[in-house]
């Protein structure tokens, strides 16, 4: 067995060409995902059992079966209907790319979903009774109480849940998409060099991580910035006046 | 939902699967007590090695590392092989690589989650057993390990539903499992949707088994609660 970098070397350009289309997937989806996540969130809070029986049986179909399965029900099973090959919704379900991208966004949503529920849940209970006293409509008091401290709450499981989705996206390689997975897999048939080309995948994979981890505590600081509250005083005074530094 | 004769397929896939988890399960909770040693360990070697094993398979995806060890596997074997001056043909089949890929990707998360299990319990559990006279591993095995078992169950319960959700990834390799064989039925009868929302049932039928028997195993390793209760 040998090891030959120059072919990772080689490659690295198209190899880099796959995270692109994976960073891709991973943003669009993450972001329709949020936004089916927040209203499934909120009926899935609501008092009353029936408003909350749909988002349940819609998280709990997502969060127990395979991803695989979700992605093959969506661009193999789509074509078993007559009437949807006639719609209009066809021009989306017959591309590969569309078909990973509803996957991946119903399934993120599922999951985002309940993290949001456990946020929402967890706010404490005097700063919504501090809102209603104030006289705040329901809808003010979520727009501007329970959303903002939810996602600030939400915020480090979050980071988890895009570095699955990150991980899960990979799938994308089954339906014929060109992603990072996908786009090893296509060097290594005409290479044959399965070792080398996956270990770089891996490494960027490994890589775009990182980056992700870096930049959630970045903005964990910033939604969270009450609790760095004193910290970051004590940093202004030293700025006014060098004395008061130790 | 009309199977058309291929319910049984789908029952031999479900049963693949199962066998494929059970399998992953036992060797993934050895490589998560091995790895939870490592990272606890005095050496700084053994924990620098634990930290390495948990970042590098906790970032990269389940499918990649699948398909790393298919088909990089019998090519590292073949040149482990060659070493020692054994120069035949070794092939991976498609379950052995199976429960390689998902055992270690198990194993990493699990070692977190002993990892976790172990700091949480006292630190005069190990004391009073060295007073005892127990030796260091036997303190492990007989008083550590018994109530670790108890704070880990929960996080190995989510641990495992991840792993039967993630044995569908075999199927990309060729193994005869629940989706390959929904595949296979529903190339037979052009009706994908039906076999594949087959699949997606019993992946959740199996799911819910799994909660259950946690949740049981949970009430059973905590004799305490259960007292408290009645």
């Amino acid at each position: 067995m040998s090891w030959d970098w120059s072919i990772i070397w080689q490659y690295l350009p198209r190899l880099l060409d796959g995270a692109l289309l994976t960073l891709e997937l991973v943003a669009i989806s993450g972001l329709i995902g949020i936004a089916l996540a927040v209203p499934l969130a909120l009926l899935r809070v609501s008092p009353n059992p029936w408003v909350r029986a749909l988002p349940f049986a819609y998280i709990f179909f997502f969060r127990g079966t395979p991803l695989l399965v979700q992605i093959f029900l969506i661009y193999y099973g789509a074509s078993q209907f007559e009437a949807v090959k006639q719609s209009v919704l066809w021009n989306l379900l017959s591309e590969p790319y569309w078909c990973a991208i509803i996957a991946f966004s119903m399934n993120t949503a599922a999951y985002s979903a309940e993290l949001i529920r456990g946020a929402i849940q967890a706010i404490p209970r005097g700063e919504i009774e501090a809102a209603e006293a104030l006289g705040m409509s329901k809808p003010l008091q979520v727009r501007r109480i329970v959303l903002p401290r939810a996602f600030g709450i939400v915020l480090p499981a979050y980071g988890n849940e895009l570095i699955l989705m990150l991980k899960g996206s990979s799938l994308a390689s089954t339906i014929t998409l060109l992603d990072l997975t996908g786009m090893a897999r296509t060097i290594i048939a005409r290479t044959y060099t399965p070792l080398e080309i996956f270990f770089a995948a891996g490494m960027i994979y490994l890589l775009i991580s990182a980056c992700f981890i870096g930049g959630f505590r970045l903005l964990e600081r910033r939604l969270n910035r009450y609790q760095h509250y004193r910290h970051h005083i004590a940093h202004e005074m030293t700025e006014v006046d060098p004395r008061l530094q130790d | 939902m009309d199977l058309q004769g291929f319910g049984h397929l789908l029952v031999s896939g479900a049963w693949v699967t199962l066998q494929l988890a059970l399998a992953s399960l036992f060797v993934g909770l050895i490589f998560g007590l091995i790895g939870a040693s490592a990272k606890l360990s005095r050496f700084r070697f053994a924990r620098w090695l634990g930290t390495l094993y948990t970042t590098f398979v906790r970032g990269i995806p389940e499918l990649l590392l699948v398909l790393t060890i298919y088909f990089g596997g019998s090519m590292l074997l073949m040149g482990i092989g060659s070493w020692f001056g054994y120069d035949e043909y070794i092939e991976i089949s498609a379950f052995v690589a199976g429960v390689a890929a998902l055992s270690v990707a198990f194993g990493a998360y699990a070692t977190e989650v002993f990892r976790a299990a172990i700091q949480e319990l006292p630190k005069g559990q190990w004391e009073s057993a060295y007073a005892l006279g127990m030796t260091r591993r036997k303190t492990f095995f007989r008083i550590i390990l018994p109530q670790v078992w108890r704070l880990a169950l929960p996080g190995l319960g989510n641990l495992f539903q991840v792993l039967l959700k993630d044995t569908a990834l075999v199927s990309v390799v060729g193994l005869d499992e629940l989706m390959r064989q929904a595949y296979v039925a529903s190339g037979y009868t052009k009706e994908p949707f039906t076999f594949y929302m087959a699949a997606a049932f019993i992946y959740l039928g199996l799911t819910v088994i799994a909660t259950c028997i946690t949740m049981l195993l949970e009430r059973a390793s905590n004799p305490a609660a259960r007292g408290a209760r009645a």
